[in-house]
């Protein structure tokens, strides 16, 4: 291409470029765009674990956004409007939770028992592990919700004395981790009930743990789903009457 | 699937309105869903509209998680320092929790009801 021509595509281009990047658009388009090429190479993968999609998609736009110098605020800009649809998407959890109701009651004293011991070792074992190794407190505080889903995670490190958006990414990177190797984990162990598997990942690894449990069967999504709900809302009661006495303790 | 979805919108509301009502740390679409699933319960299962609705919209549920992902950016400087004991936290951590919850699971369960261990 001739120099006179390049600079005369070059204006207009550098104008619709400085106009796209604007406006909510391409946000949200480009995060639409990343998950379904993610999620065409996890079929292509025969969703094995490894090939997560929100992993994938993630990898893809931080280098995007990183290459073409955009803020991840003006990114935001557009991608909050599927970030607003976690709030319908977690009452919607309710109708396959109803689908097991006969089940969850006959397990109900197993539940309660699992989720209890699940939330405090979810919380309590991450601080622990992170102050073994020499994390600094902000990121002790973050980590402590990192096994709820986001928005009760971003909260309460709000109310704790974490940092929400720190926050954010450890409890993806854990529901990454969690879906990615649950089912090896489950495999050595011997558990093979999908209820019991789906119950233990919704504890340990949330939204996205639960994303890939609805993949694995209808059963396993709906502990998951189950799990998830009840370990955010007790996380959310114990974490702000339990943090302080355990931050005395950490020094 | 507009009715359903005004429907998810509403409970989630009500949620809300009730978290910041009261001052209570549980999320508002938590308890939105708490209100949905006793709903249900009254009202002995989902209409048609609000089952498929919602089956659609879980069905991407990955997708909804990718926007707060990439906020990943806005640390890497912590992550550069603290990268291990973040790394190990979050690896043993997750590890010891799906463990410690299945098996704990699996025991009260198959005590409560014996061969009531059932595979889809």
């Amino acid at each position: 291409m001739s120099a006179p021509l390049a600079t005369a595509l070059g204006a207009p281009l550098a104008q619709i470029w400085v106009y796209l990047s604007a406006s909510p658009l391409l946000g949200l388009t480009v995060t639409l765009l990343a998950y379904q090429g993610a999620f065409a190479l996890y079929r292509k993968a025969k969703f094995h674990p490894a090939a997560n999609p929100v992993l994938l998609a993630v990898a893809f736009l931080v280098a995007l956004l990183a290459i073409t110098g955009t803020p991840y605020q003006t990114y935001f800009d557009g991608a909050q409007f599927v970030h607003f649809l976690l709030g319908p998407a977690t009452v919607a959890l309710a109708i396959p939770l109803y689908a097991q109701i006969k089940r969850v009651k006959a397990m109900f004293w197993p539940i309660l028992i699992a989720l209890v011991a699940g939330c405090l070792t979810a919380a309590l074992s991450a601080m622990a592990v992170g102050k073994l190794f020499g994390a600094s407190l902000a990121t002790l505080l973050s980590l402590a919700p990192k096994s709820v889903t986001t928005p009760i995670a971003m909260g309460i490190a709000e109310r704790t004395g974490g940092l929400p958006s720190l926050t954010a990414v450890l409890v993806i990177t854990t529901g990454i981790l969690g879906a990615v190797g649950a089912r090896y984990l489950f495999d050595a162990l011997n558990i093979k009930d999908h209820a019991v598997r789906g119950f233990a990942i919704g504890i340990a690894s949330h939204g996205i743990g639960t994303a890939r449990a609805f993949q694995v069967s209808e059963q396993c999504g709906a502990f998951a789903a189950l799990a998830m709900g009840l370990n955010g809302a007790l996380t959310a009661l114990l974490l702000p009457v339990v943090l302080p006495w355990v931050k005395g303790w950490l020094g | 699937m507009l009715a359903a979805l005004t429907q998810l919108l509403l409970f989630q509301l009500a949620g809300e309105v009730i978290a910041h009502g009261l001052g209570l740390a549980v999320p508002g679409p938590v308890i939105g869903m708490v209100l949905l699933f006793a709903f249900l319960v009254l009202r002995q299962g989902p209409g048609h509209d609000l089952q498929h609705t919602s089956q659609n919209l879980l069905s991407h549920l990955s997708l909804l998680f990718v926007p707060a992902g990439t906020g990943v950016m806005l640390h890497l400087h912590r992550l550069q320092d603290e990268w291990l004991p973040i790394l190990l936290s979050l690896l043993l951590s997750t590890a010891v929790t799906l463990a410690l919850t299945g098996l704990l699971l699996k025991a009260l369960s198959r005590r409560a009801a014996p061969g009531g261990e059932t595979r889809p």
